[in-house]
This record gives structure tokens, sequence and C-alpha cells, in this order.
């Protein structure tokens, strides 16, 4: 589903049997939802999800094909729609080569879509361009759990884990106002490390509020207060792990009284967080975007990471790191291959024999499939320049408001020869496109999603589809044999994707080959690995081992580096991005549902008012934000929690109101994440 | 091109770093061949962490800054357990107390600093030694020596209410013993501190168990039994911890005519008077740095990087802004900037009673200085005022008390919530609909939770919503 996009299965709609939210069937229009008991949402549904089922009856819904006539989008045939694209990508190849035609897709997307599409582009197209949404969301901390333990499997621990946890670190992370089922998972106490006081930090035992950008010193900080004050877990670093003395040599000078001065967060404050976790008979640290949507997101979480294996919480029973994962999707989004360098089951595409196993699996020569491509900004950016894509597919995402930087993309967008959108609205991104397919929607679709523990769910369709509407599925089936792909290549049957899927995964990181929709109709709690149909699923996954080929979890030194663009005379204060309860995304979807709309109708600069009397802006009045790559308009909403130097937006609104009109598109060498958490502006009055 | 040759004396945490940063900018050692020489057998290790390491919380095994491969990893021709014994302008070499001798391009002194003992009668031997109970704070060795002595229901002495004194003195307590320090001046860390904040320091380490002697010198020293002090009365001590103060180490500088006042004179260049030879930290002088923090040292490590690496010619070292912190467990002290102050906008706040003390100093509304004693997330924030230049918050109150300003967190009763408080943030409930929903027929709980959805999300606004509803039935009209 892709709304509500928390990755809570209680946001997760499918049948009755298998979330924590259930659809009126037909005869109320699909219109109602309610909660029920789900060991992820525990009966809780926030205000998205109990306004989902306005989604399935929205005035604005699309349901037919249109086709840009004359500078216009008119309703067409899907016939003529699915011909007129086909021809197109067949002459852009043709004329340009086959990495000229650029595929999109999104984290909300199901396992069975993501596969496909990551399929699609591979085969029926035979480009080595797509890249997904994700990369904007789930990429650094996925970058820095491969490195780490070998694996990244968001959670690599069952959620029911946290409530027994004495001591939760979410380190950047909100889910207060992003997944507030979630918030009774913690039970124990909670320490929150966010520059702005949330409605999380708001319940926390300890808020810690470093400067933006400045996550990665505080992680060192509280890591020498461990090492320094005695609360270093040497007996498990030494059995399982390797690498801590590198990473000592760096946190050794990065003691808290330095680190209070680079973060604004007290030493004592950082002393105490050590203590707490210290003293905790289980304990976890999460983290979430605030740490990873940065230029050097990867090393931040890498930082956390580190911190959580000097206490030896990694692969212990009932403790653990894990992160966030935000979007429907976005655990299975990330494993089965519409990742520029990934091939499903979490392989890697430059790795030969997963090469090998997915080529023999989808029934082409593996020399046929093409290398990595651009990553998602890269490939953006890249857009009908010298040399880039002069074609595009979007599936599930919406480019023109989440992007960095956007007006600069939506630039890009403009200058392609075909720009296809599939979505069941007409999103900003959609209402720049040459065609738009209208595709189904959460509860009018069956497929799997896998949660943030890693846990596979299955969805059943609740609703008929609506009359000229067609799943992704359907979408791909038919492009693929107009580009003259064998039927048997694409099916459209979300089943019968799955089980290619299983095969595909089969042997990989991400092995879903024991998963069956049966087993999961029968209600089998399944997170993988799962290896066989017998095998019972892995919750916990590094308890004996971590999946680096020596079984050790890997120290990894990082050092603070600081935003990549630190603030000036001219752009003096740091805008940070974010969201708020009642959106989802671009809000494309959200947007058009009025008691989320009228609750949040417009985007706001939350800032001090000491910072907003400085610049001439009164509490409700209008601003400019502005930094070096666009301005926002926004309302002007004082709040005296804020830090001077930190102004916030949400980044769900169109048009004007785009926060990322500001944000800067430095890319984590790693993860290749922009850094949406920090950008320089400065305030002017409209 | 051949590489600069930069010979580094001194191997303690401004030399190490230097060599650090120039490796940062020249991996390979193709612009810059470096030598670097120490006098202590050890690698390089972190002075600041000695104090966790007296306080017993950190083994020394964990304070090196290098590894034992660190200088072949890194090409840096590493030459330990020896010292300069003497350097030649002229030739540009440095003869080292092995016999063998260095040439240079360019010359870093980074020697540091010692211990400064006072003169007092039977601190040191007739050989001119430390008596045998007698230890300065100074390196590995010492807090080895110190910790030896260091038992529980140990009587020891400090010589010396400075920073270093009192950080050794709150690890000794740690450790269970007995300890007296003793401080010639009227109040604690009298460089840093006004009266007010140093009496509200001696009290708060009295309340941990210091015994605290102010305005008193030691005139005698008797190993075996302890101090004598100026007004006769007598300090028990197994052991005698020195930490009045240090000296930069300038012997060399001065050997050679070096400009010395105090320590090495050193221009924005980090030069010398001799054009070709540099000083940083402990042993430099340049106007407007305090000595004795680390943090100059490192400062300047980058800018002379930058010099002799070209990779930033134009970088100059101007001042590091002093901020000293005082690291002992259940004391939290931030003294910056300015803090005897005339003519400047101050505000105080005296809390003795609860061990606080807080003085801000501002000049153009800019934070200018300050003393922050007790309010240990006022201190971060202060300090982050002051480090940045950023103007201070109109609410001066607000900023010097942090968190221990209770503003506006009082519980309220249902009837004073303003009709527009949102009781359920998940779904957005405010006072006013649950207020219409039970006016429209929904009265009780479950009634309300089904009209509004309010506790469906996250649940923690259970109890109001329940008070509500309670308040609710009690209260006969609309309020």
């Amino acid at each position: 589903m892709r709304v509500g996009g928390l990755q809570l299965s209680g946001m997760r709609v499918g049948g009755p049997e298998h979330s924590g939210m259930r659809v009126g069937g037909p005869e109320h229009g699909g219109s109602t939802v309610e909660a029920r008991d789900f060991p992820t949402n525990r009966g809780g549904l926030c205000q998205k999800g109990w306004t989902a089922g306005a989604l399935l009856r929205t005035p604005a819904r699309l349901t037919t094909p249109l086709l840009r006539v004359d500078g216009e989008l008119q309703p067409t045939s899907w016939d003529t729609a699915l011909d007129f694209v086909a021809a197109r990508l067949a002459r852009t190849r043709v004329e340009h080569g086959a990495d000229a035609v650029a595929v999109f897709g999104g984290g909300g997307l199901t396992n069975e879509k993501a596969y496909l599409l990551g399929k699609f582009a591979r085969v029926a197209l035979g480009t080595a361009q797509i890249d997904y949404n994700g990369r904007f969301c789930m990429s650094s901390a996925a970058a820095a759990g491969m490195r780490a333990f070998g694996l990244d499997r968001g959670m690599p621990f069952p959620i029911e884990d946290l409530a027994a946890s004495d001591v939760v670190v979410l380190a950047g992370a909100n889910p207060a106002e992003t997944m507030p089922p979630f918030m009774q998972h913690l039970t124990g106490k909670v320490i929150v490390v966010d520059p702005r006081r949330t409605a999380t930090a708001e319940r926390a035992d300890l808020h810690l509020r470093p400067r933006p950008g400045t996550d990665l010193a505080l992680a060192l900080g509280i890591l020498h207060a461990v090492v320094a004050d005695g609360h270093f877990r040497a007996d498990y670093a030494a059995e399982r792990t390797t690498g801590f003395e590198s990473v000592w040599r760096i946190a050794a000078a990065w003691w808290p009284e330095r680190v209070e001065r680079v973060t604004g967060v007290a030493a004592r404050d950082q002393r105490e967080a050590a203590a707490l976790l210290a003293g905790a008979g289980n304990a976890h640290i999460l983290t979430g975007r605030g740490a990873e949507q940065h230029a050097n997101g990867t090393d931040t979480v890498g930082a956390w990471i580190n911190l959580a294996l000097a206490l030896g919480l990694p692969g212990r029973p009932g403790s653990g790191y894990g992160c966030l994962t935000g979007q429907g999707n976005g655990q299975g989004g990330r494993e089965h291959g519409q990742k520029a360098d990934q091939l499903p089951g979490y392989r890697k595409i430059a790795d030969p024999a997963a090469r090998a196993h997915v080529a023999s699996v989808w029934g082409v020569p593996a020399e046929s499939l093409p290398g990595p491509g651009r990553s998602a900004y890269e490939l953006l950016d890249s857009l009908g320049t010298e040399g880039g894509p002069r074609a595009l597919l979007v599936f599930g995402s919406n480019v023109v408001v989440s992007a960095p930087r956007s007006s600069h993309i939506a630039n890009r967008l403009s200058t392609l020869d075909l720009l296809v959108v599939a979505d069941f609205v007409l999103s900003e991104t959609a209402a720049a496109a040459d065609v738009v397919f209208p595709v189904t929607q959460w509860a009018e679709e069956g497929g799997t999603m896998t949660n943030l523990e890693g846990r596979v769910l299955l969805r059943s369709p609740a609703v008929p589809v609506p009359d000229g509407v067609r799943s992704d599925l359907d979408l791909l089936r038919g492009l693929a044999i107009r580009l003259g792909q064998p039927e048997h290549r694409f099916p459209a049957d979300p089943e019968a994707v799955f089980d290619e899927l299983r095969r595909a995964s089969q042997g990989g990181p991400a092995d879903y080959s024991g998963i069956t929709y049966q087993r999961l109709r029968d209600g089998d709690q399944l997170h993988w690995p799962v290896p066989s149909t017998e095998h019972p699923g892995t919750p916990r996954v590094f308890l004996d081992r971590f999946a680096h080929p020596d079984g050790r979890a890997r120290f990894t030194p990082v050092e603070h580096t600081g935003p990549a663009e630190p603030v000036d005379d001219q752009y003096p204060l740091v805008a940070t991005t974010g969201r708020v309860l009642q959106h989802y995304q671009s809000g494309a979807q959200t947007r058009l549902i009025a008691e989320l709309n009228d609750a949040v109708p417009e985007v706001f600069v939350q800032v001090h008012p000491d910072t907003a009397t400085r610049a001439g802006l009164l509490d409700g009045g209008r601003a400019l934000v502005v930094s070096r790559r666009g301005a926002t308009e926004a309302l002007v909403r004082c709040d005296v929690t804020m830090r001077l130097d930190t102004v916030f937006l949400p980044f769900h609104f169109p048009g004007a109101q785009r926060a990322n009109l500001l944000t800067n598109p430095a890319l984590d060498p790693h993860s290749r994440m922009p850094e949406f958490k920090v950008c320089a502006v400065r305030l002017e009055a409209r | 091109m051949t590489a600069r040759r930069v010979v580094v004396v001194g191997y303690g945490m401004a030399g190490a770093r230097f060599a650090d940063e120039v490796r940062r900018r020249d991996p390979a050692g193709e612009r810059v061949a470096l030598t670097v020489v120490g006098a202590e057998p050890h690698p390089a290790y972190n002075r600041v962490l000695l104090s966790a390491v007296l306080a017993g919380t950190m083994p020394p095994s964990l304070v090196g800054l290098h590894g034992p491969d660190w200088a072949v990893e890194t090409g840096v021709d590493l030459r330990v357990g020896v010292g300069a014994r003497s350097v030649d302008r002229v030739g540009r070499t440095v003869t080292l107390s092995d016999e063998s001798t260095v040439e240079y391009d360019a010359l870093v002194l980074a020697t540091g600093s010692r211990a400064w003992v006072p003169p007092v009668d039977g601190l040191r031997t007739e050989s001119g030694a430390l008596a045998p109970d007698v230890a300065t704070f100074r390196d590995l060795d010492d807090c080895a020596a110190i910790i030896d002595h260091a038992r529980p229901g140990a009587p020891i002495a400090v010589l010396g209410g400075g920073l270093l004194g009192l950080e050794a003195a709150r690890g000794l307590l740690g450790r269970g013993c007995l300890v007296t320090v003793v401080h010639p001046v009227g109040h604690l860390m009298e460089r840093q501190l006004d009266p007010a904040a140093g009496a509200v320091l001696a009290k708060t380490l009295t309340d941990l168990g210091i015994d605290v002697r102010l305005g008193r010198s030691a005139a005698q020293h008797v190993s075996g039994d302890g101090l004598k002090l100026d007004d006769g009365s007598h300090v028990p001590a197994e052991l005698v911890v020195v930490a009045a103060g240090a000296r930069a180490e300038v012997g060399i500088a001065e050997s050679i005519g070096l400009s010395v006042r105090g320590g090495i004179v050193v221009d924005d260049l980090l030069r010398t008077s001799d054009p070709r030879i540099h000083a940083i930290g402990d042993c430099a002088t340049h106007p407007g740095t305090a000595a004795g923090l680390v943090q100059p040292a490192w400062d300047q490590a980058t800018v002379l990087a930058d010099l002799l690496t070209g990779a930033d010619p134009a970088a100059r070292y101007r001042s590091t802004p002093a901020v000293t912190r005082l690291k002992a467990r259940g004391v939290d002290l931030a003294a910056l900037g300015e803090t005897h102050a005339e003519d400047a906008e101050v505000i105080t706040l005296h809390d003795p009673a609860r061990g606080r003390y807080a003085k801000l100093v501002l000049r153009d509304d800019r934070v200018a200085g300050a003393i922050v004693l007790g309010f240990p997330d006022a201190a971060a924030t202060i300090t982050e005022f002051f480090d940045t230049g950023a103007p201070a918050p109109a609410d001066r109150l607000a900023l010097l008390l942090g968190r221990a300003n209770p503003g506006g967190a009082q519980p309220r009763s249902p009837a004073q919530l303003p009709d527009d408080a949102l009781v359920c943030r998940c779904n957005t409930v405010t006072k006013s609909r649950l207020v219409e929903a039970w006016r429209a027929g929904a009265t009780d709980v479950p009634a309300l939770v089904a009209a509004t959805r309010a506790t469906t999300g996250c649940g923690t606004c259970t109890d109001s919503t329940r008070a509500i509803a309670e308040w609710l039935a009690t209260t006969p009209e609309r309020p």
C-alpha cells in the first residue's frame, strides 16, 4: 500500500487475517477502515490510516490513461497508450541505445512490483538506468548495515523485543508523528536524538538536541563516555567483532566536553546516555532519517552501530541495533532489484555468481544483463543531458516534490523526449508527464510487503478495481509484450510473480524461497531469510553469527566532518526538513483527504521567535526561506523550543511550497543519499 | 620535486596531531618528509584521558593516540625515547640525545610543558628528584605512580586547586582515598572563576567528601607523614600530588636564542623568531591564547599543516576561544571568555545551597563570557553562543537556566485546558472535538473513542481522554 507508508503492518492493508488494518467490503464502497490487533501496531492506527479509505473514493482518482496531445493531457485507451509508449521506448533505444531509457521506482511498491520492475528494466529494456526513491530514504542505513553486519535487515529482531527493552535510543527518528502506533512498544526509558523538540522528544526520558549535521560527533561522544566510564564490553568485542581499536583511536579524541562544543549537547547528558545504556539489561539503538539523510549518512549510522557494538547489543537476544524503515515497503523495496546496483534477493549486480543465478531464473544469458546504473539523484540529474536518459518511466514516486533541489529536477524532466508516470492520482510528476497510466492502489490489489522487522506480509484485494484501472504488473506486462518479450516472462498475477521472486532470491542474502502465499495465508510469521518451505523463518538474524564471512560484526572507523554546506553570513541558518503526522511523502495522496489537509493545509517554517523577529517575521505571517538553490514560501510558525540557529520545514507540499527547492543534493559517497537534513538558508519577509 | 623535510620535536598531543594533519593532506609523503622525535618511551597518547585513568574507569591501554604500526603505515620516521639535544640554526640540523643528527627544512617545536613544583621543603630529595611519596600529574608514568598509592582509605594531599588538581582530587576520591586539596589562593580555579563561583565549587567538592583548604600553602613535607601548612595545621598524606601549575618546555628554544616570553613566541603563521622554526601547543605563546588546553594545540596543528604542506598557504592561526571544562564526576563546570568583566551586561544567579552558580557576560547582545556551575545543559548552550558569536536569546534567564527552567510544564485539569488543546496528536483530536462528541451523545470513553478516534494511535492520550470524560460526566453545563 502506498498510503500511510509507515512500515508497520497496521498501516499495511491486506486481507483481514494478515495485517493490523481491516477494510470494509464492497458494500461499504471500500470506504471504512478498522484497526485490528497486530504485533506492530497493537490495534492502533494514526489519522492517515483511519482516513485511508477516503483515497479509495477520491474524486481525484485516475481511471483512464492520459496522453499529452497539443500540450494537454487527454484521456485515451490503454491500448493506445501502451502502443504509444512501447513504440517510443523502442525508437529511443534504437536511436540512442538501451541506457537512454530509465526507470524510477518506489519504496511503496509491493515486492512483486519492485521485482518485476527490476526485471523489466534489465530484460525488456536492457537498461542499467534504474533506481528508486528508497535511495532518498533507506540507503544510508542499508549501506551501514551491510558494512557492519554483512546484511541489511532494518530490524534484525522482531518488534516485540522493543517492548521488553529497558532503554531505546531513537537517533533521528520521530515515530510519534511518523508512525504513532509504534510508540506503544517503547515501555522502557527512551533517549531521543533530535535537533527539534518533537512530539517524540517530548516523551523522552532524555532528549539530546544536537546542532543539525553533528549527529556523528554525538555518537562518538557517547561512545567515548561508554569506554572512559568503564562500560565497554571488551569480552563481546573480542568474541564477536573486529576493528574496535581503529574506532577507538578516533573516538578517544572526542571526549564529551569536546563533543559538547561541536554538538551543543551537554557533556553530562552524553554521559547519562552512556550510563543508561550500559546499565540496561536489554537496550536498543534505532536510527531514522535524521541520522541517515546526510552526505555522511552512512558514516553517521556507522557511528551509532559502533556504539551499539561497544555496548555488546547486536546479536544479543532482546537487544540490538535497527533502523526504522519508512515507506510502505521500504524493506522489501530495497531487496529485489529496483536499486541500481542490485539483483533480487539482495544480490549485487556486479557479482558474477549473482548474475548467473538470476539470469538462469529469467531465462536470459547472464552477459545480457546490464551492470550497475546511476543512483537516484544522479539518474534524475542526468536526464536529457549528453549521454543521459531521454525517456523515463516513473512508478510509485513523485520526484518533482520529493527529490532534492527539486526545481532543477523539474527542469531535467522537462528536457526528456518521453516521461511516463504510473500513479492513481495526478501527482505533480504525473501532471508533467507525456503519458499517465492509472494504476491500482492499496486495497484493490494483492501482493506482499516486507515490514520494518523483515517480516513478509500478504495483502489480499479487499475492494474491486475501478473500471479503467489496471495494476502496475499488468502495465509492465503490456509494455514488455509490445517490446517483444515472451508472455510467460512477465506474469501479471502477483502470486505467479512471487513464485518467480522466490526462485530468484534463493540462496541470496534476502532468501524468500521458503515463503509461499499459502504459508502466509495460514498465518505463518515469516521473517527472512526463509531458505526452505519447512524453515520457520528467522526473527533474530544475528544470534549466532553476523553475515560477514568470518561471522563477526565490523567496527568501522568514522570521523566527524560536519555538514556539506556550512552556514555563513549570507545563509546564517540551518534548515532541516521532515514530516508531519497528517501527510505522507510528497503529499500527493494525503493532500486529497480533507481531514488531513485541513489539519495541515500548507507548508510552514518552524522557527524560534527570536530568529523570526530578527528576520522581521511575525508568527502566522509569510516568509521566504532562501537557499543557494531556491526559495520556499512558507507560513511562519514560531516555537520557543526551536534552536535559534535552525528552522524546520515539512516536505509534503507542491509548487512554490516545496521544501526540496532548498535542499542540497550533496551525496553520501557510500549510499548516494542526498543531504536532506541540513542546508544553509536565510529568512526573508514576504 | 623533493619533499620538504619537516622535523617535529615532541610526540605528545600537539606533535602527534600535527603529524596526523600533515598526512591527511599528504598521505603519500610526496610533499613532506616527516621525522618525529619523542622523549617518552611510549607512542603518543591522549593526556586528556589521564583523568579517567586516574579515576580507574579507563584502562591505560586505551589512551594511545597511535597504534604500534602508525609510523610504518604513514611513512613517518619516528624516534621515541630520544630527546633533542641541540639545534644548528645555520646548518639546519637537530642533534638528538642518541648523538644522531637530522636535517630539516622546517623545524616544529612541540615540546609541551612540565609540571612546576613549588620550592617547599621536603618535596624533593637532596639530589633534586621528587621524594618517593610525591608525584606530579603530567604523564602516564605519573599516573601509574599515583595509582600505586591510591588504595581505598589512603590519605592523599593535592597541592593546587586548579583544573588539573581538582580533576586529580575527584578521581582519587572515586578510588576511595581521603583527599585534601591545598590551594594558596582564597578561591578555587582563580584563573577562570570569580570568588563566588569558587566558593560554590568548594562547597560542592566538600559535600562530595574532599577536604578543601583555601588560602593555605604548604610549608613543609615530611615523607611518610604529610604536609605542614603555613598556618601550622597538618595534612596527613601518604602521597602528595603536585598540581601547582605548568611551565612551557623552552630549554631548546632558549639555548638557540629564540624569543621566549613564558613560552616560545609565535606569530599567526606559528613562526618563532627564526622563520624556519615553528612552535605549537603548550610550549608556544601566541597572543590571546590560553595555555594548558588541547583545543588551541590542535587548531595550531591544523593551521601549520596547511602551511607546511602547501595545502592552504593563506591559513593563519588567530586564536581559540578559551572554554574551560572541569572533567570531574558530579561536578559540572564551564568557564569561558571574560568572566571578570566590568562595564558589560552581566546576569548572575547564585544558588549555593544547591551547588549552582551562573554568570553570563554579554556585549552587544553576544555572549562574551560565562561561568556556569551546576547547569550542565545551559553550559552547553551558552558555549555554543560564545563559539558562534550568534546573538543571544532575548530571554536571558531561559538561556541561563536551561532545563532548570520549569516553564509551562504544569499539569492542567481538563477544565483549564484551552478548547483547541490537542489531546490526541495521532488523530488531530482537540478538547473541543471531544466536548462536541460528548454533547452529540458519545457519553463514555468507548463512545468518545469511536466518535473521534482519540487514543487509537499511539495510545498515550488514553489517560487524558479518560480525564476529560470524567470531567464532562461531572460537569452539568458546558464550561
